[in-house]
């Protein structure tokens, strides 16, 4: 679902929240929106206030200071039995004693509903979660993926206004990860709920999420979609954090659309730095374009968009990933450092790419992003 | 970033929870388990702190007479007290202190008084405060009472009360009653070494060898902890006494005393002990043994430099419990202490004996004082050992080892010869007509109601307090370890109720007796109906055995998911919902656990309830402890085994019941 599908009604409004545990800030001034039926994910390394803030929402650890807003409500101070969401945690939390269909029916007893209309909905639920006949065993008997399928059944028993996700999928092997992470976001979909999710893998976030909260030391970083977040990332932090990311040390030229590096001046998209002044020229290692003879398909041109951004490099070592090539260039204009560039496995065929070879690569000029040398993350 | 972190919370207070419904009612569960510890714990032990620092003096200037000539004239001249004291030395001065049930004969001060004579005397306070009886009346303030010399006889000055060290000082000036600190750590430290080693060698035997019948070796180990600690103390006067079997092994030295107290103090400890170093042993790494043997260590050098390293955290643990075992028993050193005084005894002998309230209170302090030493220093050393439990470890497999192996059965199998001799000789003293002159059998032994100490009535009563203790006090320390481990915030009154949970092991129980008395033997108190009745005497056991149960209960709790309270709040349902369907049937093997371990010790405890019994509500324990007292001791015997056999049955059914339940309850346990 893009952004633009989404209803733009404003669902979850935190403002100015903090959180502070003795002189330690978890939380420093957190301001977010969360539109109705968005899949949010609160993303980044652990400690960065990411779990805080969501038992904030959830009331389970109240914040400091800060208003939090539930579908126009001021819910700050509630206790989280007088909140509508549910709550799904890496540990399942399922009820050991208590069979699966007890698990899910749990929230929905004494709530004036039927014996059979609670019967039929936790049927409907297994259904859903894709384990209809699953009811009668304890969660022991079941494996970690079908666990916390289970959990989200229950934690969508009572159709909350509000799903919330905390680290829902690290305690699980990466296959069933992959596979729990696309049926989450397709019933997350199908029921429209507004969901917030808690993780530090940044492949989670950018395949389930409709937009990214990204964090780092009790401040958001950067908000966007999954898309604006790796394309256009506000921070060197948040380069860093999300895919992989080629970092230069360089100095302001009298260009604000040029940047040294050793010797060479390139070109690079717009910044604010003085000349000479310490930066960080930073790339993605598929932006890393080889040039030369079996560097493109055959037929296709093989252009040069900005022949200052070319350096001569020599491959110091390749590693197969599997559908790509990662290498390590070495060259004398990278000043000692080296860089990182995925080759499709096609232009290292043409090009009969190997260890010691000598090429030409171009970093190009409308992804080679400049940033500060204080961004640079202390952790 | 660095732009955002010099950003400043803005001022104000902090948000406040608005608390719900769950939150108010764990909470004023919180504050009910809190008050109970209070009323329970803190009051009394306050109320027997302060007696010890309580202090009584005759003040002499408080009395004034008059005395009549032959004709009963008075002449109107005013003799004080003290000067006349000065004048006759009627009283040294150490005899003007005295303790809280002092009371000073008037006649003294007349050296020529007598009963007979027509003489008439007056006597008043000079102020308000000045208290005396005159016959059976108290009289209080400065108006004068007239008294013929036949009533001056009956005419006695109380002591005014102040605060101060006075009492220790003079605990300190008493050479006899200092003695006893020294014994007591001797005596502790001696057996404390003893079982220690014992306790290593028996658990290092079940963990690290191969040797068959470990089962049975396991179980025979833990039979002392099912007979009150003065049941090792019948037997050996049994065994060694002036009219014992074995008297000749003793090569004329009494079992009276040290031999006795320390032999019996191994016998009671050596399972605490050995549970605790066991525990240490099997959390130790195979692969550190792995790696010994690849490196060629021997045997010797391995257990030097694993084995003993790695448990050192549960022998110094060990230690420490059975070293406060020891100082704190009183029922062993009071069969078979003989002259030996120890502090347990001593704060009995001033209570019971002498009634010196003041005294027992402040050998009381006195015990508390390497109690407590013990039971923090104990707490720290557990606290690293959990450290090592939580680190991942492999489970280590011993291997055949012939020799070895039969060496730890020759050795188990001394130790369980020593633990079952000391129950036969009971059992078989308890069956024999008359020791050692007619060795027939009879039951004429269990005729216990021709024997003071209570009868079959004082068994009875036993049964009772074991089954109100174990149910009343696994109720109370569940939902008390509850809602201490489950509530959010309040943490003041949680802080307050981890300490007051902790204390019991602590306190003695001759000290949680004796402060029981002092807090609940008082009229004003509004508990004072409680005084002689079961009630109390239940009140005392759940206080004294609270901690561990405590720690049972939250080691249980613990395991469970944290996160369980969020899901149920999430789907709006109370806490005691998920209390009742989820937490109590995931925790029941613990909380049958904690029943039994209050019920076994209702059983066989004397030291807190031996202050608090009434005529009606008498012991089996405390019968044992009496009929040894008057010299009944096959009797004696006879009902500690009965003690035995109800705790073995009682253990017998809590493992039926566990099973059943398990079975019941538990299937989801089973994958």
């Amino acid at each position: 679902m893009s952004s633009a599908e989404i209803d733009q009604s404003t669902f979850l409004e935190i403002d100015g929240v903090w959180k502070a545990f003795g002189d330690f800030f978890a939380l420093k001034d957190i301001g977010l929106e969360v539109h109705e039926g968005e899949f949010v994910c609160f993303l980044g390394p652990s400690g960065c206030g990411k779990t805080t803030l969501l038992r904030a929402i959830a009331g389970l650890d109240l914040q400091t200071r800060g208003s939090i807003k539930q579908a126009g409500k001021d819910i700050s101070n509630l206790p989280a039995a007088e909140r509508d969401f549910g709550i799904v945690f890496q540990s399942y939390a399922l009820f050991p004693n208590l069979t699966i269909e007890k698990n899910i029916a749990f929230g929905l007893e004494n709530t004036g509903v039927a014996k059979a209309a609670i019967n039929s909905r936790v049927a409907e639920l297994l259904e859903l979660v894709g384990l209809p006949d699953q009811g009668k065993k304890y969660p022991a008997q079941l494996s970690g993926g079908q666990q916390q399928r289970i959990a989200l059944a229950r934690a969508i028993a009572t159709e909350p206004g509000l799903l919330l996700l905390d680290e829902p999928l690290s305690a699980l092997d990466a296959k069933v990860r992959v596979s729990l992470r696309h049926e989450i976001k397709e019933l997350q979909r199908k029921l429209g709920v507004t969901t917030v999710m808690v993780t530090h893998d940044q492949e989670e976030g950018l395949s389930m999420a409709d937009r990214i909260v990204v964090m780092n030391h009790g401040v958001i970083e950067q908000i966007g979609t999954p898309i604006e977040v790796y394309r256009d990332p506000s921070s060197l932090f948040v380069a860093d954090f999300i895919g992989e990311m080629n970092k230069i040390r360089a100095r302001g030229t009298d260009k604000k659309d040029r940047v040294k590096i050793g010797k060479k001046e390139v070109t690079c998209l717009p910044h604010e730095f003085a000349k000479d002044e310490t930066v960080i020229a930073a790339i993605r290692p598929e932006d890393i374009i080889p040039h030369g003879k079996g560097a493109r398909s055959p037929g296709a041109r093989d252009t040069i968009a900005n022949p200052e951004n070319c350096l001569e490099v020599v491959i110091s070592d390749m590693e197969f990933l599997g559908s790509y090539w990662n290498a390590i260039l070495k060259g004398s204009e990278l000043d000692g450092g080296e860089l990182h560039a995925n080759f499709s496995m096609n232009a290292v065929r043409r090009m009969d790419l190997e260890v010691g070879k000598k090429i030409e690569v171009e970093l190009s000029a409308n992804r080679l992003k400049v940033f500060a040398t204080a961004q640079e993350p202390d952790g | 970033m660095s732009d955002t972190a010099q950003i400043e919370i803005p001022q104000g207070p902090a948000i406040k929870a608005k608390l719900g419904k769950d939150d108010w009612i764990m909470r004023s569960f919180i504050g009910i388990i809190v008050i109970y510890l209070i009323i329970a714990l803190a009051f009394p032990l306050y109320a027997m702190l302060s007696k010890a620092f309580s202090t009584f003096h005759y003040d002499l200037t408080q009395f004034e007479f008059q005395v009549s000539n032959e004709e009963g004239k008075f002449d109107g001249s005013i003799f004080s007290a003290s000067r006349l004291n000065d004048e006759v030395s009627a009283y040294a001065p150490e005899e003007l202190v005295t303790g809280s049930g002092g009371r000073l004969a008037a006649t003294k001060f007349f050296p020529d008084y007598s009963f007979r004579s027509p003489v008439l005397y007056k006597v008043r306070g000079t102020s308000d405060d000045a208290v005396f009886v005159v016959g059976s009346e108290r009289k209080v303030g400065t108006e004068w009472r007239e008294a013929d010399s036949n009533l001056f006889r009956k005419v006695v000055f109380l002591p005014v009360k102040s605060s101060g060290f006075g009492n220790f000082t003079r605990y300190f000036s008493t050479p006899s009653l200092v003695r006893s600190i020294q014994n007591s750590l001797v005596i502790s430290a001696v057996s404390t070494i003893i079982t220690v080693t014992l306790a290593f060698g028996f658990a290092y035997s079940l963990n690290r060898s191969c040797m068959r019948f470990k089962g049975i070796f396991r179980l025979i180990a833990m039979i002392p902890i099912l007979v009150p600690s003065l049941l090792p103390g019948i037997a050996l006067v049994y065994l060694f006494g002036n009219q014992g079997i074995l008297k000749a092994v003793m090569m004329g030295e009494s079992i009276y005393g040290p031999y006795g107290i320390i032999a019996g103090s191994v016998f009671f400890t050596f399972p605490h002990a050995m549970l605790i170093i066991t525990t240490a042993l099997a959390i130790s790494d195979a692969r550190l043994y792995e790696a010994a043997v690849s490196l060629r260590a021997s045997r010797w050098k391995t257990f030097w430099t694993v084995t003993i390293p790695g448990a050192r955290y549960g022998l110094i643990s060990a230690a420490f419990v059975v070293f406060n075992l020891v100082i704190t028993d009183f029922g062993l050193p009071k069969v078979i202490g003989g002259q030996f005084n120890m502090l347990a005894v001593d704060i009995y002998k001033q209570v019971i004996g002498q009634q010196n309230f003041e005294m027992g209170a402040v050998v009381s302090v006195v015990l508390l004082v390497p109690a407590m030493l013990a039971f923090t220093m104990d707490r720290m050393v557990q606290r690293k050992q959990v450290a090592l439990l939580s680190a991942r470890s492999v489970v280590y497999e011993p291997k055949p080892n012939n020799r070895f192996d039969w060496g730890c059965l020759a050795y188990c199998s001394l130790v369980a010869v020593f633990i079952l001799g000391i129950l036969g000789i009971c059992q078989y003293a308890a069956l024999i007509k008359f020791w050692p002159y007619d060795l027939s059998l009879s039951l004429k032994n269990y005729a216990f109601d021709l024997m003071d100490g209570g009868g079959w009535a004082a068994y009875r009563n036993s049964i009772k307090l074991a089954l109100l203790t174990a149910f009343f006090g696994t109720i109370v320390v569940f939902i008390g370890a509850y809602m201490v481990e489950k509530t959010q915030g309040f943490k003041v009154g949680r802080g307050i109720f981890q300490f007051l949970a902790m204390l019991p092991m602590a306190i003695p129980g001759m000290v949680l007796g004796l402060a029981y008395i002092f807090f609940f033997n008082n009229p004003a108190n509004p508990l004072y109906f409680i005084y002689g009745t079961m009630a109390i005497l239940v009140l005392c056991t759940v206080t004294h055995f609270y901690t561990v149960s405590h720690l049972t209960a939250v080691t249980a709790l613990k395991q469970m998911d944290n996160e369980f309270e969020s899901v149920a709040s999430s789907l709006k349902q109370p806490f005691y919902k998920l209390f009742a369907r989820v937490t109590v049937p995931v925790c029941l093997p613990a909380i049958l656990d904690i029943s039994i371990y209050l019920f076994v010790n209702a059983m066989t405890t004397v030291s807190a309830v031996v202050f608090l019994y009434s005529t009606n509500t008498a012991l089996a324990s405390i019968a044992v402890l009496n009929m040894d007292d008057a010299g009944d001791i096959a009797p004696a015997a006879a009902m500690g085994m009965m003690i035995f056999y109800t705790n073995v049955v009682a253990r017998l059914v809590h493992t039926a019941v566990s099973r059943g339940v398990l079975q019941r309850t538990q299937k989801w346990r089973a994958r």
